[in-house]
């Protein structure tokens, strides 16, 4: 009998925001232990938690970029447990009016190889919800520190309905998301810095069976690599397990990923009993109309939807897409490239080759890349490059160094090339005697070349390039070489 | 002074009332207890209080009797009214996502139990607490 | 300086405040005096902080020395109810979870008195977490009643009534959760105010029940209890639940209105046989007073009232389970000595700080929210809390001004009379919880004495964010009378 993985994902996203959700302490990551709160999210005795309305604002943007329905009024709940990480022992969440509901996730699976485009499906969406973050918990050999900073920053839940159905299909799950996320500016989502957390609701069930397997809630997977693996591992034991006639406990298991397992968390064998309640002390949302068709205006396309549009519209490759696709910056860069430009491949190619090297340089190493808007070249002036190559004004041998002259000066490629002179020549005439001068004292390659050895022209193109200085046409030098030759 | 607004017995959003139905959670099946016994250890596990045998029996017995005043509440109709979540019925209070300045680390740990390193001590803890 | 000073009303010693003839300084040392004396014997205070009133009233002498006096409040001495946050100073809750506890920051309500130049003279004492209606579940000592020390002031805000009354301070803030100011006003013989929920900020009020709780005046006469709301009421951010209403000048508008032409409702189902002979007698005849100053007597049903004890005993039990979860002995309160691990800290440190009512209601509360019992308990109760609101609904909207009750059912009973059997002492609270649970705004005042001395309380509830009109009708009544400002009779003083 062949079995089948069900999987869900449950993703929590740290929402990019000046202050906390329910207080205006700030929020920052790498702060000094306890540096970044105030009585609210200590929990003192009288304090009271105050919406955020840019975290309402954010959660519907991320809910409408991924397709869900906003409903007409949400409210929020206590979720209520004790725990170190927990000041207030409940956590402000939303429970059965959540501001986002349905949706989906477009994710990509691996292509035949790393030039063809994979398979695409949505993966369905349960909802997204609107809570508050915990503080942070460090263990040492006899006790355990705890740091609120991070306590009351907000956080969205995202909920996948079990629509997944290997651990590559979760790990393209997380690709899509993070790239979304981070395209319409809901969040840098660095797994890193916990501003992504993922843990996995698995079950296992033979093939063609719709009823769903007991499921296992597998947590602490920290990154994407470890999402992939503890997923396949969990799995490979559920499947071992059921063939080998055991049955599968509905559990909580902790992934070790230094030992490359997942292991029983003691005492969560009964599940909580969280007495939800609506919060008291918060009032409900009403969105309107208006400030949906806000929201709305401000979304950007989706980077599947951009990279389509790119293959379509451009005749882009697909691996270029890929790179130019996915961050927002490159994206509009491009974009706006191609108003100044016809050559939309030219400029691609300039954009995830050059321009991606040259931002890399500017950073030290470990440190995050430049952004794109450090970039020397304006999109403006890169169009102008691109149409400078392809008017013949210069050799793209020539373009190099004027591309280095841009980046670090900032002027136009017309600027450059009129100041150092460096149109190439396409002077059929000058051309023709600069060849011939060559001819002269390099017999020997002539000789190769009419013996049919190719490259051997190669050779004399150096010396026409030097008689030129530099600046003779290539295609022409090598035309006009072998018309002379022969 | 603004005119106040009793809050609605009823709210005037139909659709957000038949929302509400459809994804209740809790079942409108449940019932008050008959005898009115409180599971005492499971309540105090939930409330994290540690009782003493003498407390869970006295307890025990007052909210028996506790309880069983509160079936009258079980007599009534109320089909068709809303819950009082609020004592106003007022929407969309919130403010602007604009940062203050945060309480410096000795106030914050101006009562603390116990501290290391600016940071809360606690016995180490080991998955669920 | 004679004993008559401390039953003056605060315009009265503003006025000696402004004519120089006592300083502020001269008022505290008076009242610290007093209060040395006093309250050993009545237990109102858990703390008094000296240092704190001379340092509030020096500042307040050189105010009024500049010229730059702040208003009628400048320089009296207030007594806060010990859940109201004041920075560097205690907040116990009457809580030994508390019990070193220090606010690093202060309540709105409180701040809006600060800066109208109030000097704070004590942390009053009050049932554990406003838990309770008699000041004896208190974790440090009973409060008593002035008028009979073997009585108790009421609950719980049993020490800034008796503190009030005793003359310990000129008037007091208190919280109302289900008759925690009105309950021991009408005990002590004074005025208590809670107000129309959201009035008053509860930002640095410890919360107890929070779509019930009310931050709230006590004053030795009406005026008193106008000119402390005049001075709290305001709209705050840092509270999602406080009203944007335009600031009223309570004292000015006391003479307005009053009671001619008024309609006074009085509820049938508030006269039950149970209530004592005196009680009624007196409310009775203060609602003929009512008559008599032109009002018009009707009789109005509020069906849904004998509810109000299991809907409000679920809701503020369901509520402060989850707001006492705080208090956990991780980052602030106190913390077992005897946990062997983290679970035991929570267990250890929750069962040695709490005292057994509150561990009585956090049961209560997390029972009725327990899986499998929500519906039936807190859902149910939120469900009847809307048909007792509109039982005021419909009163007020047939033309009701104002509703007058009995405040309690009895007088002041005597200190462990109830202590045992907590269901006796909740029914107790049977005239003022409705109130709560409709979020109006409502005040007890004095309308008589038993014939053992204890004062009787008129209770009267007024409009949603109606408290001009209310004060006024309930000054127009005091006026009739000869109660306000009254000195307790000290009775069975030589006994403690």
């Amino acid at each position: 009998m062949e079995y089948e993985a069900v999987i869900g994902l449950e993703v929590h996203v740290q929402l990019r925001t000046k202050s906390k959700m329910f207080t205006d302490a700030p929020y920052y990551f790498g702060a000094e232990p306890n540096t970044l709160t105030d009585p609210v999210v200590w929990a003192l005795p009288g304090v009271l938690p105050v919406l955020n309305f840019e975290a309402i604002r954010k959660s519907i943007k991320a809910g409408m970029l991924l397709n869900c329905d906003i409903p007409e009024v949400a409210k929020w709940d206590r979720k209520n447990y004790f725990y170190p990480d927990s000041p207030k022992n409940y956590q402000l969440s939303q429970y059965d009016q959540p501001l986002c509901l349905n949706g989906g996730v477009e994710i990509e699976l691996a292509g035949a190889d790393r030039a063809s485009m994979g398979a695409h499906r949505t993966v369905k969406l349960t909802r997204i919800h609107l809570e508050e973050d915990v503080g942070k918990l460090t263990h040492f050999a006899n006790d355990s520190l705890v740091d609120f900073n991070r306590a009351g920053t907000p956080l969205i839940e995202i909920v996948s309905e079990p629509d997944l159905f290997s651990a590559d299909e979760a790990f393209a799950y997380l690709c899509s998301l993070r790239d979304s996320l981070v395209f319409a500016d809901i969040s840098d989502c660095d797994m890193e810095k916990g501003q992504m957390r993922c843990d996995a609701n698995i079950s296992v069930r033979p093939k063609g069976e719709h009823k769903l397997g007991v499921k296992v809630e597998i947590k602490n997977m920290n990154s994407m690599s470890s999402v992939k693996a503890g997923i396949e591992y969990e799995i490979r034991r559920q499947t071992d397990a059921i063939l080998k006639g055991q049955k599968i406990v509905q559990e909580t298991r902790r992934w070790d990923a230094e030992l490359g397992i997942t292991q029983s968390m003691r005492g969560k064998e009964n599940a909580h009993d969280y007495r939800y309640f609506p919060d008291p002390d918060l009032m409900p949302v009403m969105i309107s109309q208006e400030l949906k068709a806000s929201i709305r205006k401000e979304l950007p396309a989706l980077p599947f939807d951009l990279q389509r549009k790119y293959m379509q519209d451009y005749g882009l490759p697909y691996s270029c897409t890929s790179v130019l696709c996915h961050e927002r910056e490159l994206a509009e860069y491009f974009e706006e490239c191609v108003k100044h430009t016809k050559n939309a491949h030219a400029a691609a190619n300039y954009i995830v080759n050059d321009i991606l090297r040259e931002l890399g340089a500017l950073s030290a190493s470990g440190e995050r890349r430049a952004a794109v808007s450090q970039s020397g070249i304006s999109a403006k002036n890169l169009a102008g490059l691109v149409n400078e190559i392809d008017a013949g004004v210069i050799s793209k041998q020539m373009a190099k160094d004027v591309f280095a002259e841009m980046f670090k000066s900032g002027r136009s490629a017309a600027a450059i090339i009129e100041e150092k002179g460096l149109r190439q020549n396409s002077d059929s005439g000058e051309i023709e005697s600069f060849c011939l001068e060559a001819l002269k004292g390099n017999q020997k390659a002539i000789d190769e070349f009419k013996a049919g050895n190719v490259k051997a022209i190669n050779a004399l193109v150096g010396p026409v390039m030097k008689l030129s200085k530099g600046k003779a046409n290539p295609a022409m030098v090598l035309e006009t070489l072998k018309k002379l030759i022969k | 002074m603004r005119a106040y607004k009793p809050p609605p017995c009823r709210r005037a959003l139909k659709s957000h009332r038949k929302n509400l139905k459809a994804r209740a959670i809790h079942k409108e099946s449940e019932t008050m207890s008959q005898s009115g016994n409180i599971d005492i250890d499971y309540v105090a596990k939930l409330a994290r209080i540690a009782l003493t045998p003498e407390e869970k029996e006295t307890f025990s017995g007052q909210l028996k009797q506790i309880l069983g005043y509160f079936e009258k509440l079980s007599q009534i109709d109320v089909s068709g009214v809303e819950p009082s979540a609020h004592a106003n019925a007022v929407y969309n209070v919130w403010r602007e996502d604009v940062s203050a300045e945060p309480m410096s680390v000795e106030k914050a740990l101006l009562n603390a139990p116990a501290k290391r390193d600016n940071q809360i001590v606690v016995p180490k803890v080991v998955d669920d607490a | 300086m004679t004993e008559d000073i401390f039953f003056k009303s605060i315009r009265e010693l503003a006025a000696l405040l402004g004519s120089k003839e006592i300083s502020a300084q001269e008022l505290a040392k008076a009242y610290i005096a007093r209060t040395s004396k006093l309250d050993p014997k009545l237990g109102a205070f858990l703390f008094a902080d000296e240092a704190l009133a001379l340092e509030g009233a020096k500042r307040s002498d050189a105010r009024r020395a500049r010229n730059e006096s702040l208003g009628v409040l400048d320089g009296i001495p207030l007594g806060l109810k010990d859940v109201l946050a004041l920075e560097n100073q205690p907040l116990t809750c009457a809580s030994k979870i508390l019990e070193n506890y220090k606010s690093p920051y202060t309540a709105t309500s409180v701040k809006n008195l600060e800066d109208a130049g109030a000097v704070f003279w004590g942390r009053l004492n009050l049932d554990e977490f406003a838990m309770g209606s008699s000041c004896e579940n208190s974790a440090y000592k009973p409060a008593r009643n002035p008028w009979d020390l073997e009585r108790i002031p009421g609950g719980s805000s049993g020490g800034s009534a008796a503190a009030v009354a005793a003359g310990l301070c000129a008037a007091a803030l208190g919280s109302d959760t289900g008759g925690s100011i009105r309950q021991p006003a009408s005990h002590c013989g004074i005025v208590g105010l809670k107000p129309t929920y959201g009035l008053v900020s509860r930002y640095g009020l410890a919360a107890f029940a929070s779509s019930l709780d009310q931050v709230g005046p006590f004053g030795r006469c009406v005026e008193d209890a106008a000119i402390l709301l005049g001075a709290i009421s305001s709209y705050d951010r840092k509270d999602s639940t406080s009203l944007k209403v335009q600031k009223t000048d309570y004292l000015a508008a006391l003479s307005e209105g009053g009671l001619k032409g008024k309609k006074v409702g009085v509820p049938k189902e508030y006269f039950p046989t149970g209530i004592d002979k005196e009680v009624r007698a007196a409310v009775e005849k203060s609602i003929e007073t009512c008559a008599k100053l032109g009002a018009e007597i009707v009789e109005i049903s509020l069906p849904h009232t004998e509810l109000a004890i299991p809907v409000y005993y679920i809701i503020a039990t369901a509520e402060a389970s989850s707001n006492l979860a705080r208090y956990d002995g991780i980052r602030y309160t106190h913390r077992s000595a005897e946990a062997s691990d983290i679970t035991d800290l929570y267990y250890k440190s929750r069962a040695e700080g709490f005292g057994p009512e509150v561990k009585r209601r956090i049961i209560l509360g997390s029972y009725v929210l327990s899986s499998g019992y929500y519906d039936a308990y807190y859902l149910r109760a939120q469900k009847v809390r809307t048909l007792i609101r509109r039982d005021f609904e419909n009163a007020f909207a047939a033309g009701v001004d104002v509703i007058a009750t009995p405040t309690s059912p009895t007088c002041a009973f005597k200190l462990g009379e109830k202590v045992s059997d907590p269901l006796s002492m909740y029914l107790s609270d049977i005239f003022t919880i409705n109130v709560n649970l409709a979020g109006l705004p409502a005040l007890s005042l004095p309308c008589g004495l038993s014939g053992g001395g204890l004062p009787i309380g008129l209770h009267l509830i007024g409009k949603p964010l109606d408290e001009k009109n209310l004060l006024s009708a309930a000054y127009a009544f005091e006026k009739s009378g000869n109660l306000a400002c009254a000195k307790p009779a000290f009775a069975n003083i030589e006994k403690f």
